[in-house]
């Protein structure tokens, strides 16, 4: 308790920075093509209104409040003030189908649903018959909400305009809720991804946050004068330490990006000074320089690779304060002013002070490109449960190949088997009605299992992860199977999206790969390679020929690592569609079903080890909203050169 | 429902229908020899979406242009707003409310999308062009204005993305979106389109239904549209006039034109035994 002064929940945190901060910039949104600025007052009273609002339509303490649309400050305000009313927000993912939110709205109950837009309230109305507990639902955007029937459903404006009328009438009762909340009452819930079975709620107390938030804030450093921008999905436990957490715990400033379209915009606008992405978008950034550096006239392309390549040799040194000569120095101040400051500029990172990137493996290329222009990337390893941090990298101790070293106040271990265990301040308090999975995840000593396996450089301390412990399997002969760990290495290269990689209990290891169709595409369009479709460039033979070449590259490098040459790729297929989470072949977080895509294309599985040539296939796709129709392909199987035996004499 | 009160009439979805705005009465139209529209008449009421179909060559289009005022029949009368309309020239027309989307699409291709909507405010400036080359004072003030509507409209329609991306960039569909976006910044009382959804795909029709019905809803603005797609007409309008051979065969709500002997005759044709 002394370490946080009192500071025990979050509205208390956003007295103190009404008080402290209070002309300075707390929420920023773009929109009618002007950024909108809240301060930290005037967002603190914004708050406060919503809050008696929800008082006024009867809000009671425990309630559950779900919370669904794209990153804008009313609904991180609605969060907060569901806080001060005692309640629990529940963020959601917001492109979710109706199906999978009606499971997460009717597993936590939630009376109150707060909706961005008319979107997100007609997938509501839809399930709603299945939801007898929801009594209330609310919108922020009114467009096209004219016709629906109101007798349960406000307009958040209203609700604050009714808060801020009524408030005589409930100033009293929101202080004494205020007054309640301590450092163990529930800051909020959310749902992981959930990657097998249902979502679990996970709940997270003030103390998981605020410990967390602190802890992470002076690792890294953050002040108030920084600025982020919330454009991950609300639902994820990121988004909430950095946007909620981090920026009420050190007072920085909160920018929504318009709309989804213009995030690359609205980056480039607000060129934040602290910022968090998955490596799906620093790849998708470096794959857009790539194309059009191919477009640049001839004298801007060498001065790019020339200085690219000084920056490759030297920048990193630079970043981590190395010794460097000082011709090297010169070579790279000056491909600063002329490259790197122009295109740090173009991409919004010219302020970045402190960049993470999490959730997956990163490519080596990927990840030095962007520590070779001066941008501070780092990586972390995390996950719900610990109100994200578990490890992460001290700046100047930075490599694509670990996750860092424990983060303050967390204690980690490996066990026996290979799986990484931590506890810590974060550690979550349970899963909400759910205390069989509780205990199986979280001991009496409050150790957490992560399900990933891993171990600890003796060098360095630094933790590396191969691979989920689960996936970890045997081969036939008994040889380590890490598909995970192939799998990244795949997918490193542009050409590949997704790759996924089967050979737990057979002989010898095969491939389903998802091609780019980016990059791809571009590739097929400088060689005069005409398509109609994806599935047309899937099959194209030459693309199957490039992505022969990446999978024997990856197969040499699997194979100096004796652990687990075993996991070379033999065949491969190139699938006929994109893994999909509406066909819930993956994760809203992108991460891949195996379980889901080994029953979905058994019959390929089945052509991979059969030595067939191809195989045709019918597979069921979900269109966006929801219908569904077939795919029908021909599929080619290839084989690919493997490495045999051991290379490493020395 | 009652179409001819003149009180106007309440929708199967409860809104309320106002007083005509616009009539039309026993318009014909030659084009040398070729009668192009035949003795029509019919009138357009307030807040109401209305639809003219008909087979290609029925006359649709040349409808629109003499609503629009371009085409000058040379008999019958167009009462607007209560008074008989002489011959206009175009700026006359936009400048009484009247705003039209085109079936080509009309936008100026080398410019930003933004620009393209901002001149669809142009009747509504007051500045002189002095005052506009120097951008000071009543311009400047004029043009933040000016363009606070337009951003109004960009939300309105989704474009955010697109805002700064020259016209000639987009794919067709946004193409169509920007020209309704134009037609909406000169703040019309009166929108024509001209077969809103020709060449969409499912995805963007549905998006286009939408925007038409949110721009009815939110602005209380009359439409006026040509469409091929029945489907779409159906769903979207309040009354429709079909139209063959320059002659209005059908005129009602959408239900009632469905089972309407000519206009099925006229889409499905005549069995001659």
């Amino acid at each position: 308790m002394a370490a946080t002064d009192g500071l025990n929940s979050i509205p208390a945190l956003l007295d103190r920075n009404a008080r402290l901060f209070g002309a300075r910039p707390a929420w920023r949104e773009k929109e009618f093509g002007i950024w909108q600025c809240w301060t930290w007052a005037e967002g603190a009273a914004e708050i406060r209104a919503i809050a008696l609002g929800f008082l006024a339509l009867g809000l009671n303490r425990g309630d559950h409040v779900a919370v669904i649309g794209r990153n804008r400050p009313a609904l991180y305000w609605s969060m907060v003030a569901a806080q001060m009313c005692g309640a629990v927000p529940v963020p959601l993912y917001q492109d979710a189908v109706a199906e999978e939110m009606a499971y997460v709205l009717d597993h936590c109950g939630a009376r109150f649903v707060v909706c961005g837009d008319q979107e997100q309230v007609d997938k509501v109305l839809e399930i709603q018959d299945r939801l007898p507990h929801v009594e209330q639902v609310i919108y922020v955007d009114k467009r096209g909400m004219r016709k629906y029937d109101h007798s349960h459903m406000n307009a958040l404006a209203d609700v604050e305009a009714e808060g801020k009328a009524g408030h005589y009438r409930f100033d009293a009762e929101l202080e004494t809720r205020i007054a309640e909340l301590d450092y163990d009452s529930t800051c909020v819930m959310l749902y992981t991804s959930g990657t097998t079975g249902k979502p679990k709620g996970v709940v997270l107390s003030n103390r998981n946050i605020i410990e967390t938030s602190k802890n992470s804030s002076e690792f890294d450093k953050l002040r108030p004068g920084d600025d982020v921008l919330a454009y991950l999905p609300m639902a994820w436990v990121g988004d909430f330490i950095f946007s909620v957490g981090q920026a009420m715990w050190t007072g920085f400033c909160v920018n929504c990006p318009e709309s989804a379209a213009t995030m690359m915009t609205d980056l480039r606008e607000i060129g934040p000074t602290y910022f968090f992405a998955p490596p799906r978008v620093f790849e998708g950034q470096l794959t857009q320089v790539m194309i059009r550096m191919e477009d640049a006239g001839r004298l801007k392309k060498r001065m790019f690779d020339h200085y690219m390549a000084v920056a490759r040799r030297v920048g990193p040194a630079i970043l981590d304060g190395k010794p460097v000569s000082a011709a090297d120095r010169l070579a790279y101040w000056i491909g600063d002013k002329l490259v790197y400051g122009p295109l740090k500029n173009t991409l919004g990172f010219s302020r970045v002070r402190v960049g993470y990137t999490a959730g997956e493996a990163i490519g080596p290329e990927i990840f030095d490109f962007y520590r070779s222009l001066g941008i501070n990337l780092k990586q972390l390893y995390g996950q719900t449960e610990a109100s994200v941090f578990i490890t992460q990298q001290p700046d100047g101790q930075v490599r694509s190949d670990t996750v860092g070293v424990p983060s303050p106040g967390v204690e980690v271990r490996i066990a026996e088997n290979g799986e990484v265990f931590y506890r810590s301040p974060g550690t979550f308090m349970s899963y909400f009605k759910n205390p069989e999975s509780t205990a199986s995840t979280k001991d009496a000593e409050g150790w957490v299992a992560t399900g990933d396996a891993g171990f600890f450089e003796e060098a360095t301390g630094h933790l590396r992860i191969i691979d989920r412990a689960k996936d970890v399997g045997k081969m036939a002969d008994g040889r380590l199977f890490a598909p995970k760990y192939v799998e990244n290495k795949l997918k490193f290269y542009p050409n590949i999206l997704e790759a996924v990689v089967f050979g737990n209990g057979r002989d010898r290891c095969t491939a389903f790969i998802n091609i780019d169709l980016t990059a791809v595409g571009n590739w097929a369009e400088r060689n005069n390679i005409a398509y109609s479709s994806y599935q047309e460039l899937a099959g194209h033979p030459r693309v199957y020929e490039a992505i022969k070449a990446h999978v024997e590259e990856v197969n040499r490098s699997v194979a100096e690592d004796p652990m687990l040459s075993g996991c070379q790729v033999h065949r491969f297929c190139i699938l006929h569609k994109e893994l999909d989470a509406d066909d819930g072949e993956m994760t809203r977080t992108r991460k891949v079903r195996r379980n889901i895509i080994e029953q979905k294309y058994a019959d390929l599985i089945a052509g991979l080890y059969d030595g067939a040539d191809s195989v045709y296939t019918e597979t069921e796709v979900t269109y966006e909203d929801g219908r569904k129709g077939a795919i029908r392909a021909t599929v080619r199987m290839m084989d690919a050169a493997t490495v045999a035996g051991q290379r490493r004499a020395a | 429902m009652n179409a001819m009160n003149p009180e106007g009439y309440v929708t199967s979805d409860g809104r309320k229908i106002g007083g005509v705005l616009m009539e039309m009465k026993n318009i014909t139209l030659r084009f040398g020899g070729v009668k192009a529209i035949t003795d029509i008449s019919f009138d357009i009421r307030e807040g109401e979406i209305r639809a003219i179909i008909g087979p290609n060559g029925a006359g649709k289009s040349s409808m629109l242009n003499v609503i629009s005022g371009f085409y000058i029949p040379q008999e019958g009368e167009v009462w607007f707003r209560g008074k008989k309309r002489a011959p206009m020239k175009p700026y006359e027309v936009a400048q009484q409310g009247i705003a039209r989307t085109f079936q080509n699409i009309a936008l100026f291709e080398g410019m930003s999308v933004l620009d393209n909507i901002m001149t669809g405010r142009l009747t509504l400036m007051k500045s002189g062009m002095l005052d506009q080359a120097m951008w000071w004072g009543r311009a400047q003030r004029e043009e933040t204005e000016h363009r606070e509507k337009v951003e109004k409209i960009i939300d309105f329609l989704e474009i955010q993305h697109i805002r700064k991306t020259p016209v000639g960039r987009l794919p067709y569909g946004l193409k169509k979106r920007v020209e309704l976006a134009r037609a909406l910044a000169a703040e019309p009382k009166l929108l024509l389109l001209d077969e809103p959804m020709a060449g969409m795909n499912v995805e963007e029709k549905e998006d286009m239904c939408r925007f038409i019905l949110d721009v009815n809803d939110e602005f209380g603005t009359t439409i006026t549209l040509i469409e091929h797609d029945m489907g779409v007409v159906m769903d979207l309008s309040d009354r429709v006039v079909v139209m063959d051979y320059g002659k209005k065969i059908g005129d009602g709500p959408p239900d009632e034109v469905r089972s309407n002997p000519d206009v099925i005759n006229a889409y499905l044709g005549v069995s001659h035994d």
